[in-house]
């Protein structure tokens, strides 16, 4: 059976600036992964050539082993792949629930999430539906960015550094959600900076520096100078 | 009672301008393109219900329905095969290609209708009116004012409750997040369009039962359409509905001191407007 989502040796531009340099990394149906690297390693840009924002050679991405490489972003969350970006990226001038409306957009069937659920997930979002997106503090806006992308009901949830700049607190909370979102059979991507974080939710972890695959594998199997080695690019016996 | 007279009729006349300016608030509201055709978009529509008219023997009311969807249809193809191919981060394609089209329809409405001014007659409307104690309203004005007033409360249902209009609002905040959530931007801005064309159709209805017009007359429209939205401020339809109305009052007001001022009392509050409030007086943030 073809994986949830392939990349063959996924190359990426910016202009002329390559980003990129033949990514290959797999999902498979229900499991999380988590591609962690430091700033500049390629991580955004990765989430957004398999959400569509890039385009890219149509056969360097395959979902359920069919290419979408080439396909813009509005075909691509129709295949029910969503992406949380990175930053948040609310609309501003719509109100919470009007931005969880806009999430359903391009849905096609059911699936577990309308409105009352994702208030089931997020409470607090409830009370404050009325509000504008933008007057709620950073982990109630990172809520609605997750609830935004969960309500086109996809098989795939990218989520682009959604704990960056919150309390500790606040993101235990945004991934205690995670695994009920888990528990509906979702996969799930999860880029993050925080390797301990990325560790503790991920089944699989993907390691990228400077735009390539450094290092994969099961957290129990992944050993920290390896791991650190692979983040930062130094060998293990430079760092203390 | 004079004064309260020459009041009412600018309100009245600031309906006009509003229906003018709805549809170019509308699209600057949702892409920022400045449509420099605006003008002669609502002339063209003009000459179709003319048309229509004259060949089916339709009512001029009637004969803007049947010209509303064909108006749309206009603007949706306009929109999305040449006017979406102008938007991006440099501001001058679009301006010179609305520039462009302006004068191909000139040109084309003086090949296919002549230089000869025209106007949609409405019979016994023209020359109606009802008396308020003691200050009497042309039917005509009254007719155009609550059509304007329907037509931003009907475009206001339409960006606030409905999910076109969210996602109007979601495209006009961020396009590529837009994108994300499976909207088509593209699509996106040729509805957005096409509905304005249908509001040029209503403008145009009561610029040819109001005056006379010709192939020439769209840009003077364009320039009381678009005082009105800078007035009003940019992407407020209630406000370009204001902006409307002082731009009105200004001209008649003008116009009653000496009749040689109307035009220019207009463009004098526009630029008192731009002057002391220059965002406009109810820019989008209190919308
Ligand atoms: N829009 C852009 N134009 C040009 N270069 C870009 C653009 N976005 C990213 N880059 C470059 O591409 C490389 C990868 O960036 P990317 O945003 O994918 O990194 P990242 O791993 O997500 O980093 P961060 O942790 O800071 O979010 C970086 O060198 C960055 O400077
Ligand atoms: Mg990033």
């Amino acid at each position: 059976m073809p994986s949830l989502i392939e990349t063959r040796g996924l190359t990426a531009f910016y202009g002329d600036f390559q980003a990129l340099f033949g990514v290959d990394i797999r999902l498979e149906p229900g499991e999380t992964i988590a591609v962690i690297g430091a700033n500049g390693a390629g991580k955004s840009t990765l989430m957004r050539s398999v959400s569509g924002l890039i385009v890219n050679r149509h056969e360097m991405i395959l979902h359920r082993g069919e290419p979408i490489g080439a396909l813009a972003a509005p075909d691509v969350m129709r295949r029910g792949i969503a992406l949380v970006p990175e930053g948040r990226k609310l609309f501003a001038s719509l109100t919470v629930e009007e931005n969880l409306k806009v999430g359903a957009c391009g849905r096609q069937g059911d699936g577990p999430w309308t409105l009352e659920t994702i208030y089931d997930l997020f409470p607090i979002l409830k009370e404050r539906r009325r509000n504008p997106a933008t007057a709620l503090s950073g982990g109630q806006q990172q809520m609605v960015a997750i609830g935004r992308a969960l309500m086109s009901n996809p098989q795939i949830l990218l989520c682009d550094e959604i704990s960056l700049g919150l309390a500790p607190v606040v993101i235990k909370d945004i991934y205690a959600a995670f695994s009920k979102i888990r528990a509906t059979g979702a996969a799930i991507v999860i880029v993050e900076q925080d390797i301990a974080q990325a560790l503790k939710v991920a089944d699989r972890v993907y390691c990228m520096m400077e735009g390539r695959i450094t290092l994969s594998g099961c957290p129990r199997d992944l050993d920290r100078a390896d791991i650190h080695a692979a983040y930062f690019g130094a060998e293990p016996h430079e760092l203390h | 009672m004079s004064f309260i007279d020459t009041l009412l009729q600018g309100i009245l006349l600031g309906g006009l301008y509003a229906l003018f300016a709805a549809g170019l608030s509308l699209v600057f509201g949702i892409m920022r393109l400045v449509n420099l055709a605006h003008g002669d978009l609502i002339v063209l529509a003009a000459f179709l219900i003319l048309l229509i008219v004259s060949t089916l023997g339709l009512d001029p009311f009637l004969a803007a329905v049947v010209a509303a969807p064909l108006m749309f249809g206009l603007g949706w193809l306009l929109q999305y095969y040449l006017l979406n191919r102008t938007l991006g981060k440099d501001i001058l394609p679009p301006l010179l290609v609305t520039f462009g089209l302006s004068i191909v329809i000139q040109n084309g409405l003086l090949e296919s209708f002549t230089a000869d001014s025209r106007r949609i007659s409405a019979n016994a409307m023209e020359t109606a009116s009802v008396d308020f104690g003691g200050i009497s309203a042309g039917v005509m004005p009254l007719v155009t004012f609550v059509s304007s007033v329907l037509v931003i409360v009907a475009l206001n249902q339409l960006i606030y409750r409905t999910s076109l209009g969210r996602a109007f609002r979601a495209t006009s905040d961020d396009v590529v997040t837009a994108t994300l959530m499976g909207i088509r931007p593209n699509s996106i801005f040729a509805i957005a369009t096409g509905t304005a064309m249908m509001i040029v159709t209503v403008a145009a209805l009561y610029l040819g039962m109001r005056a006379n017009f010709d192939p020439t007359a769209g840009p003077a429209r364009l320039i009381y359409a678009f005082e009105a939205v800078i007035i009003g401020g940019l992407g407020s339809l209630w406000g370009t509905l204001a902006g409307g109305i002082i731009l009105g009052v200004a001209q008649t007001v003008g116009a009653a001191i000496n009749p040689e001022w109307q035009i220019l009392a207009g463009h004098i509050a526009f630029l008192l407007v731009l002057l002391f409030r220059p965002r406009g007086l109810f820019p989008r943030a209190m919308d």
